[in-house]
């Protein structure tokens, strides 16, 4: 449904403003959402200034800078730091992005950060993705065959393996799929441009034997139609894929398949 | 509190308030509220075409307030949004095939999208105030 609105208990409030670290010169203002469990407050915004003379480049430097030295109870998903696990995905300066590969230079002033939008808050900047990884399981998203197993390897030839380009790279982080407004109001039948990358992941490749079966498993007016062409999945993924064309060519195949 | 409890209390967070209006998006919603604004056009002109079997004095009545400067705000507004649809219907016909969704492309496309609409409008005014 959609509900251009926040619900009451999730409207977001000023928050405390912390006071800037003793002696340092140089310093980054972060906004950051933060929403805890155990009382029963709305969420705020809160203040923190970061010193970048004691603190790495990137957005989530300055987060562990302000979780070490600032405010423990900050709480955040990071753990790879480069931008291969997806786990520290939100918003920043209003777009979805990693933290770890958006550095504090590419944001002019205060750098706003918020959770992924339009999901359950579990706390601060953690939101709930189950039911993001159920809706990945929906796709089954491994190789489906009849014929007999090969003693070795299922080969494929270059030009067949060169289709998964653009597809096999994506980290499943969310960033696309929480900044696509159909996905907000549709998200329980859409299955959002992640998924549905995803699905062309194993529907284009060679060696999947399963093609119609997971076609019919798409054809159906949420779960790939929602796609309106918005284009904030593409803008948005911070390895730089496509969810919007791999889900155009989802939407071509339905139709070559019928001719 | 039960874990039911807890999930049940989680807030949503903030979507449309701190999304960035980036240009893509824009045109997208924009599609939307000009596709909207075409039916309110749409019925303008019917009111028209049925002033103009009511009688002359009606008629009279209905093509000065078309005529008046609000009548012409609107008009031209509508003109605005039949462009922008129309262009945009373009766009989504193209994005159809599969084609012109690279990401440099798609800010290029929104940015003809918004940039065509307004161009087509001031030429259709010229000339519909050069026959007049």
């Amino acid at each position: 449904m959609v509900q251009l609105t926040l619900p009451r208990n999730s409207t977001v409030k000023k928050g405390k403003v912390w006071d800037k670290p003793a002696g340092a010169t140089n310093v980054r203002e972060y906004k950051i959402y933060r929403w805890s469990p155990d009382d029963e407050e709305n969420p705020a915004l809160d203040t923190y200034y970061v010193d970048t003379d004691d603190c790495g480049p990137m957005v989530l430097d300055g987060l562990i800078y302000i979780k070490n030295k600032i405010d423990s109870t900050l709480t955040f998903r990071r753990s790879c730091r480069e931008g291969v696990c997806g786990s520290c995905a939100m918003n920043i300066d209003g777009t979805n992005t990693l933290a770890c590969t958006k550095g504090m230079d590419e944001v002019k002033g205060a750098i706003k950060i918020y959770p992924l939008p339009h999901m359950p808050v579990v706390k601060d900047l953690v939101p709930d993705m189950n039911r993001f990884y159920a809706q990945h399981r929906f796709i089954e998203p491994w190789l489906k065959t009849t014929s007999p197993t090969p003693e070795a390897e299922w080969l494929q030839s270059h030009e067949d393996r060169a289709k998964l380009d653009g597809l096999y790279e994506c980290i499943l982080c969310a960033c696309c799929s929480t900044s696509c407004p159909s996905y907000w109001w549709n998200g329980d039948r859409y299955l959002g441009p992640a998924v549905l990358l995803q699905a062309y992941r194993w529907l284009t490749d060679s060696r999947d034997e399963a093609t119609g079966e997971r076609l019919d498993a798409l054809e159906d007016p949420f779960r790939l139609y929602r796609c309106h062409t918005i284009m904030n999945c593409s803008q948005a993924c911070p390895k730089g894929l496509n969810p919007a064309k791999a889900i155009a060519e989802i939407k071509k195949m339905m139709v070559e398949r019928r001719m | 509190m039960s874990q039911s409890d807890v999930k049940a209390a989680r807030p949503l967070s903030p979507h449309l308030q701190i999304y960035k209006p980036i240009l893509t998006m824009v045109t997208s919603i924009l599609q939307r509220i000009t596709g909207v604004g075409l039916y309110i056009g749409m019925l303008l002109v019917a009111w028209w075409l049925v002033s103009i079997v009511t009688g002359p004095a009606y008629y009279d009545f209905v093509a000065g307030l078309f005529g008046s400067i609000l009548g012409y705000l609107v008009l031209s507004g509508f003109t605005w949004a039949l462009m922008f649809h129309l262009l945009g219907g373009l766009c989504h016909f193209l994005w159809d095939t599969g084609r012109g969704m690279e990401k440099g492309t798609l800010d290029k496309i929104a940015f003809v999208n918004a940039a065509g609409s307004i161009a087509l409008t001031v030429v259709v005014w010229i000339i519909a105030l050069a026959i007049a």
